[in-house]
């Protein structure tokens, strides 16, 4: 089922908090996501419309048995992710009421979310008061480095799942519990599929993206991409030796999302991070507008970039 | 892969909504830009209403087109993917239909 790991999502989350250590060493198993058949769904043509039926009867069926009822039409006109975009709204309030703000970081697996997460944490520490939410599907090793840098995190385990959800980060907050004026960054699962959709209630979405991953990443996840309000373009040092066009990269980004700001730094080596840091303190350079201007925006970006 | 978890959201809303009666159907609106696979979903859809009031029910998804206003020169286009670019060149383009991900309405028995 996962593209990930294959199977179901219906193993439970598991939240750990600090000063746990080993807690998440048992394993998930994955005996109920395997062995289901393709050829349960019929794709029959036929079909007939409803659109005259406007009587509507509340549901609520106490005896519940069905059988005494005529067939029956019941208008729903609600989002599919309904209950997740509730739940982040709630989120949303509960971060609103402490003033903490939440950043969702998401890329695909290794593009190097704690490299710079614990950089960041290092550095700023300090002064963002910041704690960490790590979501894995596996292990707390991300946790562990966080907490090396001496600041606070909660581990996320999703089992089979690949995103976090409302829910999850909800017990995520409870866990950190995070100090007033605080900002809690939430390392999502790395993919860049699924985390596109979920809504957690965060302030921002930051997607990172590495040069060694290639620069047709946006083509490939536009979703990601448009739900993008930062963009960081990460391991700059290795542009050398990539063929890794950043400007053809950030030309992709914006036909996608006339908003996003865009970033070029190199975790490990510290270049760039200055404009990250910058960000981070909501002060926004003239090199990242908010326009949608295509070639103005762009042209900004690319001289901060190099 | 997220159709699942969408699928699970989706047949909690419907039981929450239906009580203990036979869903003999299930009617969702599902656009091209949503990011949602309609294949997936259907395919998630068998497996996890196994068991439940939902078990066979009849999926049906309205797959609407994609349509995108230009704001620069006002063009109404029909949008196949996210890359929202007008045929006169600009990318400043406001996304009319396509983004839909909805349950519209279930069928009892
Ligand atoms: N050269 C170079 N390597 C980097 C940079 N940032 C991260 N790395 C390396 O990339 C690898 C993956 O980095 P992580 O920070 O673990 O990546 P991640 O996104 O947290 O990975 P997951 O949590 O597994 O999705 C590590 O070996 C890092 O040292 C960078 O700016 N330059
Ligand atoms: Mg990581
Ligand atoms: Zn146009």
């Amino acid at each position: 089922m996962c593209a990930t790991c294959g199977c179901g999502e219906d193993a439970t989350p598991r939240v750990y908090a600090l000063d746990v250590p080993g807690a998440q060493a048992h394993g998930h198993s994955h005996e109920d996501g395997h062995g289901h058949t393709h050829d349960g769904h019929t794709h029959d043509g036929h079909e007939h419309t409803h659109d005259d039926h406007s009587h509507e009867h509340t549901p609520s069926d106490p005896h519940g048995d069905g059988h005494s009822h005529a067939p029956e039409l019941i208008s729903m006109e609600q989002n599919l992710l309904a209950k997740n975009d509730l739940l982040a709204e709630r989120n949303r309030g509960w971060l609103a009421g402490r003033k903490v703000r939440a950043l969702n970081m998401m890329s695909s697996p290794g593009a190097g979310k704690t490299t710079l997460l614990v950089r960041t944490l290092t550095e700023l520490g300090d002064r963002l008061r910041a704690g960490v939410i790590e979501g894995d599907q596996e292990t707390s090793l991300d946790a562990d480095r966080i907490r090396a840098a001496g600041r606070p995190a909660v581990q996320i385990n999703t089992g089979a799942g690949c995103h976090l959800d409302a829910d999850m980060l909800r017990r995520g907050l409870d866990a950190l519990d995070p100090p007033m004026d605080s900002t809690v960054f939430i390392e999502n699962v790395g993919n860049l599929v699924c985390p596109a959709l979920f809504d957690l209630g965060e302030a921002a979405k930051v997607v990172v993206v590495s040069v060694t991953e290639g620069d047709d990443k946006p083509q490939k996840y536009p979703h990601m991409f448009i739900a993008a309000d930062l963009v960081i373009i990460n391991k700059s040092d290795l542009l050398p030796y990539v063929d890794f066009d950043v400007d053809e990269c950030l030309h992709r980004i914006r036909h996608l999302n006339a908003h996003a700001q865009f970033l070029v730094l190199s975790a490990t080596t510290g270049d760039g991070l200055a404009a990250w840091f910058d960000w981070l303190d909501g002060r926004t350079s003239p090199t990242e507008t908010r326009t949608g201007s295509l070639t103005g925006s762009l042209e900004e970006s690319l001289t901060d970039a190099h | 892969m997220h159709e699942l978890s969408i699928v699970q959201s989706l047949i909690d809303a419907v039981l929450d909504r239906t009580g203990g009666r036979a869903v003999t159907g299930v009617n969702l609106r599902i656009g091209p830009l949503s990011g949602v696979l309609p294949d997936a979903l259907r395919f998630c859809f068998d497996v996890a209403s196994a068991g439940t009031t939902l078990a066979g029910a009849r999926l049906r998804i309205d797959e609407p087109q994609g349509r995108g206003l230009c704001r620069t020169c006002g063009n109404d286009f029909a949008l196949t993917d996210m890359f929202l670019l007008c045929p006169c060149g600009s990318a400043d383009v406001e996304v009319v239909t396509g983004r839909e991900l909805k349950l519209v309405s279930v069928e009892v028995a």
